[in-house]
């Protein structure tokens, strides 16, 4: 880790004035100090906005929530208003990592929590992700944990995040705070930015804006569910993971949305798929046909390929336990009318 | 006042007759309440006065020569004390037992990211900043990583009868290729050590095993004489074969300690523990087995390729327990080393067994199922009267009764046909394999010296978590007639007589017969005190001839002996081998292949048991090592560097919580074996690795019909079979 | 910050992590460290209450915190419930990661009473029963490479079964 000036801010405006190309924000700092120790980040200054009043809050927003950027994980998923209306990012939130670091996580951090890529963690190894143009030795490399759809010839990187695939198929918004004292709201997939050629850049966050919140927009009745794949039982990130929300309507799928993790370099959602599967009869056929649209832009290598099939048949299994076309598991939940 | 024992006979059974009945009582460690409170001492909770801090630099390239390291701009660093190197640094941990220095190259780098110099500063955190800070530079060499593609040593192996010919003229046959991958011991504690010299004399508090082939390997490494080093390591944090020799932390701490004239802390980050303590090579195994229709075995072929680098005269033992676990008059065990510039390898947690009986074991069930056999009738048709190869009896053999016992506890008889048992999307699966770990005895002494009603206990022998400080206790108590409170054991110090250190499961055997024969000696000279050779020593009395007396009364002046045993002839005339079976009931999900054990049984020979309740933990833990061993464990190389990717503890899956099964049980069988050693113990563990995984990776083919060869049995593997069906 | 109820100021490097200086500067060396990188649990302590892993924490964050060690529950002689549990079920071997295990555990039941549900709950709402399963889910980021796990699963149930009879 590098000397770095540690500042501590009490407010936004002067958390704002501190920012500069240099500097990262801290808040449960559980990937910052991970990546700072191995020096594969290394700001000149640390802002720890931790001691900010009110970002710590949920709140409601419209016929949604407002949920601030330093309320921690572990809160997040025992809140009351999200176990019952939006259980799937509650499911998703308890699948990741460990009791310990979610109860130091943000909603902010996690949403910024960079790929675990082995190749991006150790300096020793060319990553375009660290550094602009060195190459990637990820390619022809050890690539289980790699993504196989959205990467690029620069980067093949997964976006690791559990809580931001729920969050995704939530359709939820970012509320970012201009340093300027503005804040405006990004979709998430106009958040996230694909590597491209520029897999440094990871979103369309500028210097000095900070995540204030995450809006989620009214529950989507009907079973929601989170299905994480992983190598151990717990405390592992996914192989392939798969939320899903859907209501069905005179047997007929209404609202669906899907996203997936651990497949993606950003968390994916397939607006096509989405499409495809709205306003038709569940089956697992349909289904499959739904995976075979998702996987047509797969790329993958001899180390990954198992992702394809590992996709289709949670997505089948995940879409047939939201359509009621299977009994739920653990991990799907059912949202009634909210009064 | 010493006693010395070389095993050439048959032991009598000393321990059954005396009467303070501690011995084998599950009574809990008496280092636990340190334990419990943080109050132990491991090698990195030291801090000596004045103590610089090392971290150690890595290589960047897998083969070649360093030419250079330029330091300009650690040096700008706040609190950079300097940068070691030279011809003292060690390329990689000492071997197992290997009591000289390990392979020391100078300048040359034979495996990416081997340490390759020392940075020191005033604190972690500048030492951590400046070992990135220094450039190094490099003539980089190709190297070959592929074990496939590197040069290979033919290593021979047993060969008796005519295994191709059987093989061709046997009712029923299995040929199968089963893989495992590299594996890494992960103890929690990083390795790490604290040197200080004073007056010429280290003082090393490090994290080893086995403190008296330590002591001459650090010599051998600095060039100094063993009489001017002294090595503590009073709590160690688990070891499981990694901690067995010295490491670079130790002797870069020494070199820079030395040079500074102050001590020096080298505490290996968990990334460097992955790069560069030795590791358990990935094997590629063929197995072979005829059989008669009836289920009488013909031939096993066991042929291995395993890796190491040059130099290192360490190879896997896979097929170890092949040798001596069934009958057959055809046997072949062919072992080939290949030499490629992978990090070293060597003894992890049961070397061979721990993955030579994945491949046998399942073997055996594939045979099971191509006869149309119940595997467990199978294994009890093939139990050996003699150890096949030599014809040497055996010592206490319970195989059989492990098997049958097992089976019975188990509910075996409930195991369904293949796929046929299901619960939602769950498919539900038994499976069984048997145990089997060699027994060793290693020469060992050990210092009992009693005072009064009070004994004390002095041996370099480690506890890595195996129990020492409680079963030594419990011995002595046993043998004198005290009561536990009253028996205090002092151990890992190189200033205490020799034991054997911890490894291959025979310290407690070992080491504990020295502390028996210690206390033997002491019985000896309290039966000429009181003129009687029928007495009895309880609760701190002797009683003689009708008449009780108090220790303390009659010992004027304090007893010593020091108890030292070996091998002898027994261990030529007999194999002694710890046994066992186990069995595994397995959930295989259906959509995506991960697998969850449900439950498990080991039932166990391991002769006496010296405290039931630290045998039992010891087996457990080594039965959820197969558990890693069969679903998750992984160390994947780099197909270009060799380099160790899942190189944390994130990436390289050991077992958790939630992989480990509420109901996970054992039986400890009554055995004595008394060609053992004189208190009639066997190891206890290994064994319970050895097989572990087998019984799961059959319950997975049993549970859905999914054969994997390939291990871990990673949900990728397995969901690729249920796909394909 | 305040560790184990004492009053305690340090001067430091920014870059020391809460561990670090609990260990070297505090010398409180009960708090373990196997991995430095959140991977592990070794380093479990309580921060206002609530475990978090020292390792991955900077010590100049917890400015005016609580912390708790396990130097704070109880002394070789003076064991609390849930560690003389974990030495009367043989919840440890070599003992390095019990520190951490227990330290979890206490915040765990604290998160388990104030009903946080998880990964294995079959009912998000349902309120918390603390079987084996829950157990095992919760203390996952816990490692244990002796692993003890079933032990120490049963040391932690006797206390919670005590606790909820209470
Ligand atoms: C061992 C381990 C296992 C894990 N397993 C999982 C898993 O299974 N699933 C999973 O999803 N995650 C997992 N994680 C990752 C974990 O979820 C993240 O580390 C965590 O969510 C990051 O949140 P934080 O608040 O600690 O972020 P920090 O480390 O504080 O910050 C991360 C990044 O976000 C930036 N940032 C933070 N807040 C803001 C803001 N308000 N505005 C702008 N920028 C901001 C920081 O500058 C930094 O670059 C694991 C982590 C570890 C260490
Ligand atoms: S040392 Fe903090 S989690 Fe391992
Ligand atoms: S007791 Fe050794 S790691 Fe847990």
């Amino acid at each position: 880790m590098k000397p770095f000036e540690y500042v501590r801010v009490n407010d936004l405006i002067s958390a704002a004035g501190a920012l500069d190309e240099k500097s990262e924000i801290i808040a449960g700092g559980t990937n910052l100090l991970d990546l700072m120790k191995l020096q594969v980040m290394a700001p000149d200054k640390v802002v720890d906005i931790t001691r900010i009043p009110g970002l710590d809050k949920i709140e409601p927003k419209g016929e949604g929530l407002r949920i601030g950027t330093l309320v921690k994980n572990a809160d997040l998923a025992a809140d009351p208003r999200i176990r019952t209306g939006y259980p799937v990012l509650s499911r998703a939130l308890l699948a990741g990592a460990s009791g310990q670091i979610r109860n130091k996580a943000t909603t902010g951090g996690n949403l910024l929590q960079r790929t675990r890529c082995p190749y991006f963690y150790d300096p020793e190894m060319a990553c375009n992700k660290r550094e602009p143009g060195a190459g990637c030795s990820a390619k022809g490399g050890v690539s289980r944990m790699l993504a196989i759809l959205g990467t690029s010839e620069d980067c093949r990187a997964a976006h690791p995040s559990d809580m931001a695939v729920a969050l995704r198929a939530l359709n939820a918004m970012i509320e970012i705070r201009r340093k300027n004292g503005d804040t405006y709201q990004l979709a998430m997939d106009d958040f996230y930015r694909l590597p491209g050629d520029r897999p440094d850049i990871e979103t369309n966050l500028k210097d000095g804006e900070i995540i204030t919140a995450v809006i989620l927009p009214r529950p989507v009745i009907g079973v929601q569910s989170y299905r994480k794949i992983r190598d151990r039982a717990s405390y592992a990130f996914a192989l392939v993971s798969v939320a899903a929300v859907a209501t069905v309507e005179h047997g007929l799928i209404q609202n669906a949305s899907v996203a997936f993790g651990g497949i993606g370099a950003r968390p994916w959602a397939d607006l096509d798929v989405n499409a495809f599967l709205n306003g038709k009869e569940p089956s697992a056929e349909l289904f499959g046909e739904a995976a075979d649209l998702l996987l047509t832009a797969a790329i993958t290598d001899e180390g990954n390929a198992f992702k394809t099939t590992m996709t289709r048949r949670a997505l089948i299994a995940v879409m047939s336990e939201v359509t009621g076309l299977r009994e739920a598991s653990v991990g799907s939940d059912r949202v009634g009318e909210i009064a | 006042m010493n006693k010395h024992l070389k095993m050439d006979a048959p032991q009598p059974r000393v321990l059954d007759e005396t009467r303070q009945g501690i011995l084998g009582k599950g009574i809990s460690r008496t280092e636990g309440p340190k334990k419990v409170s943080g109050s132990a001492t491991y090698a990195g909770d030291n801090h000596p006065d004045g103590m610089a801090h090392g971290v150690l630099l890595r290589a960047g390239i897998t083969k070649g020569k360093v030419t250079g390291f330029d330091e300009s701009a650690a040096q700008k660093i706040d609190g950079y004390v300097g940068l070691f190197h030279g011809p003292k640094f060690i390329r990689n941990n000492a071997q197992g037992m290997a009591d000289e220095a390990p392979v020391q190259p100078d300048c040359e780098v034979h495996y990416h990211s081997q340490p390759i110099g020392l940075v020191v500063a005033e604190t972690f955190e500048a030492a951590r900043d400046a070992a990135l800070a220094i450039k190094v530079s490099y003539d980089e060499e190709g190297a070959l990583v592929d074990p496939k593609s590197a040069p290979q040593e033919d290593q021979g192996g047993p060969d008796v009868g005519d295994l191709e010919a059987d093989m061709g003229r046997a009712d029923v046959t299995v040929d199968e290729i089963y893989t495992t991958e590299a594996q890494v011991s992960a103890a929690m504690e990083l390795h790490g050590s604290v040197a200080q010299w004073n007056d010429g004399k280290l003082l090393l508090q490090s994290s080893l095993q086995m403190l008296k082939f330590n002591r001459n390997e650090i010599a051998d490494s600095l060039g100094i004489d063993p009489e001017n080093v002294r090595i503590l390591a009073p709590y160690v944090g688990g070891g499981f074969g990694s901690k067995l020799g010295i490491g670079a932390d130790a002797v870069s701490a020494a070199i820079a300690a030395r040079d500074l004239g102050r001590p020096v802390r080298v505490i290996m980050p968990r990334q460097t523990v992955f790069d560069a303590v030795l590791r358990r090579t990935e094997t590629e195994q063929r197995v072979r087995l005829g059989a008669r229709s009836d289920g009488t075995i013909t031939s096993i072929g066991h042929d291995d390729l395993v890796s190491n680098l040059e130099g290192e005269g360490f190879a896997e033992p896979t097929s170890q327990a092949s040798q001596f676990l069934y009958a057959a008059p055809n046997r072949k065990m062919q072992q080939t080393v290949s030499r490629n510039h992978r990090t070293p390898s060597g003894s992890v947690r049961a070397p061979g067994e721990a993955v030579g009986m994945l491949g046998l074991e399942v073997a055996m069930d594939e045979l099971a199922e191509r006869l149309g056999m119940c595997p467990v009738k199978l294994r009890l048709q093939n139990v050996p009267e003699r150890d096949p190869d030599s014809g040497v009896p055996f010592t206490a053999h319970s195989l059989t009764e492990a098997l049958k016992r097992g089976a019975q506890e188990f509910g075996w008889k409930d195991r369904k046909a293949n796929g046929a048992r299901r619960e939602g999307e769950w498919l539900i699966g038994m499976g069984v394999a048997s145990a089997a770990r060699k027994n060793m005895l290693l020469p060992a002494k050990a210092r009992v010296t009693l005072d009064g009603d009070k004994a004390v206990v002095e041996t370099d022998m480690t506890d890595i978590g195996t129990g020492s400080y409680t079963i030594f206790a419990q011995i002595t108590a046993e043998a004198l007639g005290l009561p536990i409170e009253n028996v205090e054991v002092r151990l890992a110090d190189t200033d205490y007589p020799e034991a054997s250190g911890s490894g291959g499961s025979f310290g407690a055997s070992s080491t504990g017969s020295a502390v028996f024969l210690a206390c033997q000696s002491i019985r000896e000279e309290i039966a000429a005190k009181c003129g009687a050779n029928d007495f009895t020593l309880k609760d701190g009395q002797v009683t003689a001839g009708g008449k009780t007396t108090a220790l303390s009364d009659l010992l004027d002046a304090p007893l010593s002996a020091v108890g030292e045993i070996e091998k002898g002839q027994t261990s030529e005339d007999h194999l002694s081998s710890g046994f066992g079976a186990h069995f595994a009931e397995v959930a295989v999900n259906e959509v995506s292949g991960e697998v969850r054990v449900r439950r498990m049984l080991g039932v166990f020979g391991a002769g006496r048991i010296l405290n039931e309740k630290t045998a039992k933990s010891q087996l457990v833990g080594g039965m959820i090592w197969g558990i890693g061993a069969a679903l998750t464990e992984e160390a994947a190389h780099d197909p270009r560097t060799g380099h160790i990717i899942t190189r944390d503890l994130a990436n390289y899956h050991v077992a958790s919580h939630a992989d480990v099964p509420e109901q996970i049980d054992t039986i400890l069988l009554e055995e004595r074996d008394d060609y053992a050693n004189p208190i009639q113990a066997k190891g206890v563990g290994e064994l319970g690795i050895s097989g572990a995984g087998a019984a799961v990776l059959n319950a997975i083919y049993n549970a859905c019909g999914v054969r994997v060869r390939s291990f871990p049995a990673t949900p990728d593997k397995v969901m690729a079979g249920l796909d394909a069906m | 910050m305040t560790v184990n109820g004492e009053e305690r100021s340090l001067d430091l490097d920014p870059r020391t992590s809460l561990l670090d200086a609990l260990r070297d500067d505090l010398r409180l060396t009960g708090t373990k460290k196997g991995c430095d990188h959140g991977q592990c649990g070794a380093c479990t302590v309580l921060v206002n209450g609530r475990r978090i892993n020292s390792c991955l924490t900077l010590a100049a964050m917890h400015d005016g915190d609580e912390i708790t060690t396990i130097e704070g529950l109880g002394a070789e002689d003076n064991l609390n419930e849930l560690q003389a549990a974990f030495v009367e079920c043989d919840g440890f071997q070599c003992g390095y990661c019990t520190p951490g295990q227990i330290m979890s555990a206490t915040g765990m039941l604290n998160e388990a009473a104030e009903g946080m549900p998880s990964h294995v709950s079959a009912d998000l709402n349902d309120g918390v029963d603390l079987s084996d399963a829950e157990i095992a889910e919760r203390m996952s980021g816990n490692l244990c490479r002796c692993s003890a796990y079933p032990f120490i699963r049963k040391a932690i149930s006797s206390v919670a079964t005590k606790e909820a009879a209470e």
